[in-house]
């Protein structure tokens, strides 16, 4: 079953110069599935996975996610559908420095109002606790390790249970010890819950590891 | 609680000094706007009742009236070259039923008849020019609370009795006069009285003090020779001062006789009011407009800082009218904190001021609660808040998340 579908997607930028990123990109995601994108800088991989992400709507070409055609959706329905199915690992952490772990792991969840506090709350601490962070529960998440972080953000990309996580470079500020951990837990993620993970990477061996890699070159994939 | 409330009221507490400047801003705009608006009412006010000490809110009097032609022609107009004023006795004739007719009036309240002589105070040789002012001088003193103004004798003896007469305090000086002694006053018309003194009045207008006093009605009349029917002016008293203006018009069409409110008998101290109301707005406006820059700033400042959590909130699934909610709730958190801390600071303020003694007339500093103002700053206030965060709220919905996740 495919989750996600890409039917001839081309995008230009416009500034400076016209300048053609993505050349008719076509292609499909399995459910379950662990998708590596490589590339040289510049090859378009990152504008793929904006794309992809539906973050980025000035596109040619359609996206189909899920069975549904989201191209051509307001932004208001793109956001309830990210805040649903899709989940997001940076390179950077994004937590909100404010708030404790467990309140930024519940708040894609309290956004999309499923379930009482309390559930989501409980919810939390088993993602947490999945990654082993169930003891920094409480700490602001400015107060955590850089790998700390990263992972709460995991957690947090988790939280609604999505269909895809998405990831940009999830592992280029991490050390070996900490992305061997995140990539332990991306393997688990895809083949016990199911759900698919679409990462961006610099990591030669990361990629390596995966179910599936897409090398692109000059808006192309190779 | 929502959780837009709860990241703007988490935004709001973990950044207490700068939430705290800008509830400061607020809260003196918003106390300095109530405070000088609610000073402005007591200064309209005690102005208004000044002028109410030797004004009525409608005089009717019989105007001077142009000569006119007769006839007029017909297929031209006559004209009269260097028209003089009719010689017509300025009486107003049959002054009871005029005053009865007004009195029928809803909006009138207090209708009393006038009559000015212009006279000269006389004690041996000394002789000082005044102007007699013939009351009934119990309504003379419901329409102009003269009572207010004795600082001796007793303004009730002069009731009744044709023979008293209440001097200014000035006259009262310049020709040694103390209650109960006699004064002889000489009218334009020749005619000498012997009246005794039954109280002297001090207003704010020295000038007033030194010539006017008040008479019996009749006695006016007896100066100047005239019958009972004799009557100058009739002062009308409405219930709304503010309506004068429109009852003059309409008391000039069932009388015949001119009528003219207050605010048309002092034209150029209702420019002066209406200068010091716009300059007293003004700066109150501007006082408010500037903490509501104050609001604005620091909510611009969040915005650039919580860049980076409102692309990921927005990559999450927060929708533009989520983040411009957070924003907003931020900024009207902010402005009733302000409107209510400084409604308490303005009534403080009020408080403190109410107790200054300024002398004069006009006593203690002539300010009070006034709560049309307390309600009008807190709408004013908000709708600036409003606006203050609107304008960064909508900035942050439009913050594009993958231009700053690719930085």
């Amino acid at each position: 079953m495919n989750i996600l579908e890409t039917k001839n997607i081309s995008k230009y930028f416009h500034d400076p110069v016209e300048f053609q990123v993505l050349k008719n990109i076509s292609f499909t995601v399995g459910k379950g599935e662990f998708l590596s994108m490589i590339g040289k800088s510049g090859s378009g991989k990152s504008t793929l996975l904006y794309i992809l992400s539906t973050m980025d709507t000035e596109y040619q070409g359609q996206l189909m996610i899920d069975g549904q055609i989201v191209t051509g959706q307001s932004n208001d329905q793109l956001a309830a559908m990210r805040n649903q199915k899709i989940g997001f690992v940076f390179q950077f952490h994004y937590l909100l420095p404010e708030f404790s772990c467990l309140k930024n792991i519940m708040i894609p969840a309290l956004k999309l109002g499923k379930y009482s506090t309390k559930e989501i709350e409980s919810k939390a601490y088993d993602k947490l606790k999945l990654l082993g962070l169930e003891d920094q529960a409480l700490k602001p998440a400015s107060k955590l390790s850089g790998g700390q972080q990263q992972r709460v953000a995991i957690a947090r990309a988790l939280i609604n249970d999505p269909l895809m996580i998405m990831c940009d470079e999830p592992t280029g500020n991490l050390d070996s010890k900490n992305t061997a951990i995140v990539f332990d837990i991306f393997k688990e993620l895809t083949s016990q819950l199911g759900q698919t993970i679409i990462a961006v990477t610099h990591d030669d061996e990361f990629a390596k590891n995966s179910d599936r890699i897409i090398e692109m070159k000059d808006g192309e994939i190779v | 609680m929502n959780i837009n409330a709860d990241i703007a009221s988490t935004y709001l507490f973990t950044n207490k000094k700068l939430t705290l400047v800008a509830v400061m801003g607020v809260l003196l705009g918003m106390s300095i706007y109530i405070f000088m608006n609610s000073m402005l009412v007591g200064f309209d006010r005690t102005s208004s009742e000044s002028i109410f000490k030797s004004t009525a809110h409608i005089r009717v009097y019989k105007d001077d009236i142009l000569s006119k032609p007769l006839h007029q022609t017909e297929g031209s107009t006559s004209v009269i070259i260097n028209p003089k004023v009719v010689p017509a006795s300025n009486t107003i004739i049959n002054p009871n039923e005029v005053v009865s007719l007004i009195k029928k009036n809803p909006d009138v309240t207090i209708v009393t008849p006038q009559v000015s002589a212009t006279i000269f105070y006389n004690v041996g040789k000394t002789q000082i020019a005044g102007m007699a002012i013939g009351v009934i001088p119990s309504e003379a003193d419901m329409m102009f609370n003269i009572k207010s103004t004795i600082v001796e004798g007793d303004f009730d003896k002069m009731q009744g009795n044709t023979n008293a007469i209440a001097i200014g305090s000035g006259v009262a000086e310049k020709l040694s006069l103390k209650i109960n002694d006699n004064i002889n006053i000489t009218s334009s018309k020749g005619v000498n009285r012997n009246l005794k003194v039954a109280a002297i009045f001090k207003t704010n207008n020295s000038v007033i003090d030194k010539s006017k006093s008040y008479i019996n009605i009749t006695t006016a009349q007896q100066l100047l020779q005239e019958n009972n029917t004799y009557v100058t002016d009739i002062n009308v008293n409405v219930r709304d001062p503010e309506k004068a203006a429109k009852v003059a018009p309409v008391l000039t069409n069932l009388t015949g006789y001119k009528s003219e409110g207050w605010k048309e008998a002092n034209e150029s101290l209702m420019a002066a009011f209406r200068m010091r109301k716009i300059v007293i707005t003004f700066v109150s406006y501007t006082i408010l407009i500037v903490a509501g820059f104050g609001i604005y700033n620091i909510l611009n400042m969040t915005v650039s800082q919580k860049i980076n959590d409102i692309a990921i909130l927005k990559a999450m699934g927060f929708k533009g009218h989520d983040v411009i909610r957070i924003f907003l709730t931020q900024a009207l958190s902010i402005g009733v904190m302000g409107v209510v801390s400084g409604m308490i600071m303005a009534a403080i303020l009020v408080t403190l001021l109410k107790r200054v003694y300024i002398g004069g007339d006009i006593g203690f500093f002539p300010i009070d609660y006034e709560l049309s103002k307390f309600i009008q700053g807190a709408i004013v206030g908000m709708v600036i808040t409003f606006f203050a965060g609107y304008l960064p709220a909508r900035k942050a919905a439009q913050v594009d998340p993958v231009s700053i996740f690719r930085k």
